[in-house]
This record gives structure tokens, sequence and C-alpha cells, in this order.
């Protein structure tokens, strides 16, 4: 199929940037979106120019690296679905796609479609661990935990960190990444000793990230490529809330 | 042969690590605040080194190429982590998983270290169950286990197919704790270049910052290299687009000897090449061959549909090859077989390089038994089929969505196809029991030393040895060496040899950036690809190795004459990263080969088709290469061979059979 790409182009975090227009032809419904983007980069070298950055590691949907905002939507048209694992039958011939970096304050960015989410890392280290030192465990059956709770605590777990939910939100809100991290330890017994600190802490931190607020749009829900459940944030507002109190 | 000594401890088998860790020198706390240790590397190795590290009071600075340490590939391991738990009571002991981890491996890893890897791999879980990791439960809020292949018993751990995603975010966590608590320093986005080695001994690394292209300085009283294995030196490979050999490869060249590099694990269970664009291949977890029955048609060129071949026209070869373990034979094992059916005429699919993993009989299985439970005697068959999919769902969910979008099917209704595929090397840097490579004060973890698994690593065994290494090991061994440097103060950035080795960074990448050549990165890591997969992959022979060896210095003489790298070496630049990475895999490469060649016999993951049995099995030769190939480089990139002799006090050694 031969498609019209209009990508965003900026050469570093100072610069303006702007869409640049290329025309990609013959690509297969086979590819992935990101081994069509590989083929569009081999020919702008052939041809001299420098190729488009964006980030990507794994190629399976779970290192959250890639994060390309594709037609108006952070990972473009199919659910549930990374960048990586988007496939060009999503697309037909003759059609025209925009993609663009992630947008928010707290994502500044730094080439291209290169974001820097080290927001999230700090949010992480304000709150999103159970203080165990490495040699203090007892038998990890002696935990015994109700496995309905251990599979809610999965389904929360299962973010992988990408930021789509930052890029959908038009807030550019954090909660559901936060409140996937503070429901993983909520519904687990590990978790309790610092469940009140961690509520705290951890939205204190997404807020001094610059990180909009949530005004229940659930466009993070619908937009998220592990479908962390909505739940999550009221799960949060009340966790904030009980700390609150108990504080 | 002084450099090669192993460090194993005396002793009896069962008290070596117990006698070892009440006898190592200790580092006062006064002494470890002061001791500054450097981590490559945020993968399981890497973080829970570093989270555990900065926990007893060492500085610790932590270096990865990604912008998180969240997203460094062992995040992308599937199936599950191993424990001699023996919580399913079926038998399983220490002993059994040291027994079956030296078997699947044929013999070619240390007893020591594979016994101490065994012996700490139930506290790995509790470990990771005390920091909040979800493992999969049973209803009776007990953890749940499964199969992996090589085995008997059921001592895999997981969660759902994702267990490296919760290890990985479970160490993680652990280490942007130590961030947050200033002990632990970390530089995302930077990528370590090389080595600073000063009296032999490690004193530092040259790191580039990614974002702004500097050259850093950074010196610690030791350097661990957590940096994962180099399986893309096929191009296509179940690694990350990023996975780089270049933090061990410098080290390789600073002094530090390289351990069986041809030691290569092809994973019998991938998605299929679909086309030239192709650029990584995708795992579908060991853990489906627990439910899912392998099979190709018993007629040659059979173009029919996988569902419309009969039960009796189906070749369900693993399970008539090897009756005792069926479609759990060792990696190794199912990807020759997978080679055989295909070369032989009977693949699958457009290509006819695929044999099909199917699941009717598993959601036939499971429908039947829920439908018990639910009391529905008399279930119709749709019912059956839909409670079973269910079950399979919940089970693998995840890894049938992913198949579903690369391939455009179904699997839930169709067999899916499956190929073997480049996934994991047993090689690696050369390390003794304390994890130390040859270079003193330099350490190589996990994926990137070659320690435990021998010439084939078992499923699940990979995040276990990680997390070992990290988390258990380096902890104690890491004293043996610390505690001779407490006198030394932390090496000037501005010492001589800081400078000269970022010069010789800088001229490489001068070097590469004015090339301005005519071909692509890519272009050249393809073709390397593919000279490593056709020649030095699942079978390999004298002649193939041979023309692999020469094809490939004439390819790495074209490289550094007509390679192409735009942009500018002061800017974030993925191009020049590439390079800086191919430039390396195109000597690893030669390397490969040189030790295939070397290695006159099958065993594991290596198979020359020279020394086979009659039945096509993998024949070893103990009285000639019962030992492990550890390389030194020198000059011009030549390699001069070292043995270190493995002795088997305990085990047995025998053919290794699996029928």
């Amino acid at each position: 199929m031969n498609l019209t790409l209009k990508v965003w182009r900026q050469k570093n975090a100072s610069d303006k940037g702007s869409f640049a227009t290329y025309q990609v032809n013959d690509i297969s419904e086979e590819m992935s979106f990101l081994e069509m983007f590989d083929v569009l980069n081999e020919r702008l070298i052939a041809k001299g120019e420098e190729p488009i950055a964006f980030d990507h590691d794994c190629r399976e949907g779970i290192c959250g690296m890639c994060s390309m905002h594709i037609n108006g939507r952070a990972h473009g048209p199919w659910s549930g679905t990374t960048t990586c694992q988007l496939h060009m039958r999503a697309f037909k011939d003759g059609d025209t796609i925009t993609v663009e970096p992630w947008r928010a304050k707290a994502f500044p960015v730094i080439k291209d479609l290169v974001v820097d989410r080290s927001a999230f890392d700090k949010i992480q280290s304000a709150g999103g661990f159970v203080s165990v030192n490495t040699g203090n465990a007892q038998d990890a059956n002696c935990i015994p935990i109700p496995k309905d709770d251990a599979d809610a605590s999965f389904a929360a777990a299962a973010c992988i960190g990408c930021g789509a939910c930052v890029a959908a939100c038009k807030n550019s809100s954090a909660m559901l990444f936060v409140s996937a991290k503070v429901s993983q330890f909520a519904l687990l017994p590990q978790g309790q000793v610092e469940r009140v600190d961690r509520a705290l802490n951890m939205v204190k931190e997404m807020d001094a990230a610059g990180f909009g607020n949530c005004t229940n749009t659930g466009s993070c829900e619908a937009e998220c490529p592990k479908e962390i459940s909505l739940d999550n944030i009221a799960r949060l507002n009340r966790e904030y809330l009980m700390a609150n109190l108990k504080k | 042969m002084s450099k090669l000594d192993s460090k194993i401890p005396e002793g009896p088998l069962e008290t070596k690590w117990s006698s070892y860790k009440s006898s190592v020198p200790l580092v006062n706390p006064a002494n470890k605040r002061s001791l500054e240790i450097i981590v490559v590397g945020s993968g399981l190795a890497g973080s829970s080194a570093a989270a555990s590290l900065a926990e007893m009071g060492y500085k610790v600075k932590v270096f990865c190429f990604q912008d998180s340490a969240r997203r460094a590939h062992s995040i992308a391991a599937q199936g599950g982590i191993n424990a001699a738990k023996n919580y399913q009571n079926d038998g399983d002991s220490t002993y059994r998983l040291f027994y079956d981890t030296i078997k699947g491996g044929d013999y070619r890893a240390r007893e020591g270290n594979v016994y101490r890897l065994a012996e700490v791999s139930a506290a790995i879980i509790d470990q990771c169950v005390a920091q909040g990791v979800p493992f999969a439960r049973e209803y009776g809020g007990l953890l749940s286990n499964r199969s992996f292949g090589g085995t008997q018993v059921q001592r895999t751990f997981y969660a759902a197919g994702q267990t490296g995603q919760q290890l990985l975010l479970g160490a993680y966590s652990a280490l942007q704790r130590q961030v947050g608590l200033g002990n632990v320093q970390m530089y995302a986005r930077h990528e370590m270049l090389d080595v600073v080695v000063v009296d032999g001994k490690a004193k530092g690394i040259i790191a580039r910052d990614l974002v702004t292209g500097k050259l850093e300085r950074h010196s610690g009283h030791a350097v661990l290299l957590c940096t994962g294995g180099y399986g893309n030196v096929f191009f296509l490979s179940t690694n990350a687009m990023g996975s780089n050999v270049t933090a061990a490869w410098k080290a390789h060249k600073k002094g530090a000897f390289f351990g069986n590099p041809c030691f290569t694990q092809i994973h019998p269970t991938c998605i299929p090449v679909s086309g030239d664009h192709q650029s990584k291949l995708t795992l579908m977890s060991e853990s489906l061959r627990n439910d899912g029955r392998i099979w190709v048609p018993k007629k040659k060129d059979d173009n029919r549909k996988p569902n419309e071949i009969p039960e009796d026209e189906r070749d369900y070869y693993l399970e008539r090859r090897y009756p005792a373990f069926g479609n759990l034979v060792p990696r190794d094992v199912a990807s020759r077989a997978a080679k055989e059916r295909c070369d032989a005429g009977y693949g699958v699919g457009a290509s006819k390089m695929a044999v099909y993993l199917d699941y009717a009989s598993a959601i036939e299985r499971y429908g039947k038994q829920q439908a018990n439970k639910l009391g529905e005697t008399g279930a119709s068959k749709e019912r059956i089929t839909q409670l079973g999919k269910d079950v399979v769902k919940e089970k693998y969910g995840n890894l049938f969505d992913m198949y579903a979008k690369i391939t455009g099917e179904n699997p839930y209704e169709t067999p899916m196809r499956i190929y073997p595929a480049v996934h994991y090397t047993m090689g690696g840097l050369w390390v003794d029991y304390n994890l130390m490579t040859t270079v003193p004060g330099l350490y190589a973890l996990g994926e990137a030393n070659f320690s435990d698994h021998g010439a084939n690593r078992l499923g699940a065994s990979a995040l276990m040895q990680g997390l070992a290494d990290g988390y258990f090991v380096i902890p104690y061994t890491i004293g043996a060496y610390l505690s001779g440097q407490i006198r030394d103060k932390a090496l000037p950035t501005d010492h001589e040899a800081f400078v000269e080795a970022e010069k010789n960074v800088q001229d490489t990448i001068d070097r590469l950036m004015n090339i301005k050549g005519s071909k692509s990165v890519d272009h050249f890591h393809k073709r390397l690809g593919k000279i490593m997969w056709d020649k030095c992959g699942m079978a390999r022979n004298e002649k193939g190795l041979k023309e692999a060896i020469s094809e490939i210095r004439a390819l790495r003489e074209e490289f550094w004459k007509d390679v192409r790298v735009l942009g500018g070496k002061n800017e974030l630049n993925p191009e020049l990263e590439k390079a800086c990475r191919v430039a390396d895999f195109l000597e690893l490469g030669e390397l490969m080969c040189i030790d295939a060649l070397n290695r006159n016999e099958s065993c594991g993951g290596h198979f020359r088709e020279e020394f086979q049995t009659e039945e096509g099995e993998a024949q070893r030769d103990d009285a000639n290469y019962m030992y492990a190939a550890c390389w030194e480089f020198k000059p011009g990139v030549q390699f001069e061979l070292h043995k270190e002799d493995l002795k088997y006090e305990r085990i047995k050694v025998s053919a290794r059979s699996y029928k």
C-alpha cells in the first residue's frame, strides 16, 4: 500500500518543531507500524536525509518505550495495543497518517518523536515500593493471598509505564499510572504498612512534576495499551482521602 | 593458566556456599560508604544488584541506555522463574534443580556455580513476594506452579505470561527506592563505551550521554556489567532492538576473557519470519508447551488447512521421538526437531518453515474439566469448547492476543505456526565463583556472563540466574575484592587512564561519523545476521564456519569503509548508537564462528553436523572437549584460546536422553 505520512520533526528540546510530509510507497500489511518507520528511515538515509528519531526497544508490547501519537490517538487505532504491536493491516492504501510525540508539559520533547518521561521514575521513587531489603523475607507461602486479590493486583501491575494515559488526557493527568501502582500494593498484604505514606507521597510527586488533574473523562483507560481499569483511579482517590484523614 | 582459577571453594558441594559465606572477608559499614560501585545495565541482574548493594551501604551508580531502568529487556521474559521450593510435593529439591540444570546444559557448566544457583533459588521467590510481586496463585491463596522443558516437576513460578515484567518491576521498585533515598545515582539514556583499567584493575567507565552526545568519565572501585546477551548479532532474534554486546565486548578488549561464545540458544516456539521488512522475532512462551501439542502433517507438502487434517494424518513428532518428555523436551532438542521436519519437507504455512502448536486438545480437556466442576453433565460440544477457551485465555491470554495481532490469525480457532529463533546466549564473559572476570574489579552478572547454563539453558532459568546473581551472590562475593580496596581512593577522573580511554572512544565515534559511506548501519547488520544464521545457527559445519569467518572479515572491512551515519555526534543520534554496536557485533561474530569451529563436538545448542548419532542427536566428545573455551582478545582482532577444564565430582556424566 502507498501512504502519506505527516511526522513531527523537532531538532531538539529548544527547537520549535514542525510537521514534515513523506510519501511512503510499497508498504506491506504484514509490517508492524515501527517496521514501516524502519523502511521510511532506510529510504531517508539513502537520500542523505536524517532519519526520524523515535523510542522503541522490545517490540513485543511490554517495555513501554514506544510512544507515538497516531492520527490523534495514543498508540494509534487499535485498542489495547502499543505502537510496536500495531500492524499495517490497520490502514488502507492511500491513507494519510499523522504521527506526533506524546504532548504533555511533564514530558518535554527531546527530539522528533522522543520525549522525556523521567517524571514517572521520580513518582516511583516517592513511594512505588515495599520497603523490604534483600535477605529479610519469610517463606513466600507464609503470606496467603486470596486469588481474586492477587489477580486484581496483577491487573494493575501490568502497567508498562509508557505514558499513553498522560498523552491521551486533555489535562495531561498521570492519575491512571499512579493509581495502578498504588492499587497494586493497596490490594496486597505486603503493601499495608506503607499504604498511607505511599498514596500521599506519590500524589505529591505527581503534582510537583507538572501533570494535570483528573476530571474523570476516561480517555486514559480507553487508550491504555494494557487496558488498565479506571477503577484504579477511584481506588487512588479513596486511598488519598483516607490517607489525609489518618495523617 | 593461572588466569583461569575458578575459585570454587573446597569441601562438599552442599556446604561450599554456606562455608564461603561464613569466611568471605567483610567490609565494615563506614568503609562501604566510601566505596563506589558502577552497575551497567538495569535488568534483573543489574537492578537487583544495585538495589541490594545500595541497601548494604555502598555508593552505587547505575547506567542504562533506555529512558528508564524499567525498560531493560528482562521485562519481556514471559513464562516464569524456577525455584526448588517443592510446593507441589512432587519430589523437587535443590539437588534435582541442580541436576536438571547441569544435564540440560549438556554437562558444560560448573558444578559449584550451578549448585549455588539452585540453593539460592528459593530465597528469590521469598524476596519477590515480600516486594509485592503478584505471582499467580491458587484459590487457597498459595503460589501456583507450572512445568517447563527439561524437567519432570512443577517448579516454575509465574505471573500470567508476564513474569519477567513483574520480577523486573519488583527489582526496579527496590532500585527506585534507593534512588529516592540518595544511595543510587541513576544515569538513564547513557551507554557505556569503555572500561577504564589501571594496573590491571577496573577503575571506572566512559559513558556517552545519549541525549547530549557528551562523553562522561565515571570512576568506581568495582564495575558490574549486567548488560545481557548478544543474540542480536543475528540481527533477527527475540532480543530487544537495543540489546547489544558493546559493554561486554569493550571489557573483552580490555582483558576480560570471553567464555563459550558459540553457545547460542535457539528457542523452538517463535512466530515465523513474514518478510524482508522483519525487524525482530517474537517469542511464544515455552509455557505454551505445557498444554499445546506440536505437530506437522504426515504427508509432505500437505496444503490442507490444519483443521482439515484428520488426527491420524498428523505427526506429533516430539511425542513420537521423546515419549518420556514429549512436548516438554529442552529447547535445543525441540528446535532441532522442528528444523529436521521442515528441512525434510513437512513444514507448514506459506514459507513451509513452520510447525503447528495446537491448543485444540487442551481446550477440549479444560472444557470438560470445567463442565464437570460446574456440574454441567451433558454439556454440548460448543459449550465445552467455550469453557475450555476461557481457561486457556486466563492462562495464556496475553500470548494468544500477541499472536493474533502479529499474524492476523485467531489462535483459539486455528493452530499457531511457530519456528525456532535466536533467543538467548549461554556464552558470555568468563567469570569465577565470585562472578569476577579475568580483570580484577570487573564483574559480569546475569546473561552477560557464561557461568551457569552450559551449552543449553532450561526454560525459566534465566530469570532465576539474573536475580540470584544480583540479590544473593554479588552482595557477598564483592566483599572478597572490595575488602582489599578500602585504602584506595576512587581514581580521579583527570587520571591519564581516563583521558586516554575517552580519547579512544571519541576517535572511534569520529571515525564512524567521517566515513560518510553509502550503506546504512542496518544494511550491514542484516548481512552479518544472515551469515551468522546460515552458518553459525542451528546447525554448523566446518566448511560453513570457515566461509563465515572470511565473509565476516570482509564485511567488517566494508563496514569501516562504506557505512553512512547521518546526524551529529553531539545530540541524540540513534544511528550513531547502532553503528557503535554493530561495529562490535562484527568482531564478536567472527569469534563465535572461531569458537564453533574449535569445538569439534555437538553439545546442547551447539550442533556440528559432523558430530551426531545415527538418530540425529547431539554427540558430545567428553574426552577432548569437556572444557569451557575462554578466549583472550589480541591486537588486530585475534583471539587466543585458554581452557578451563570442567570437573564433575558429584554428577555422573552420561549421554543426555529425554526419550
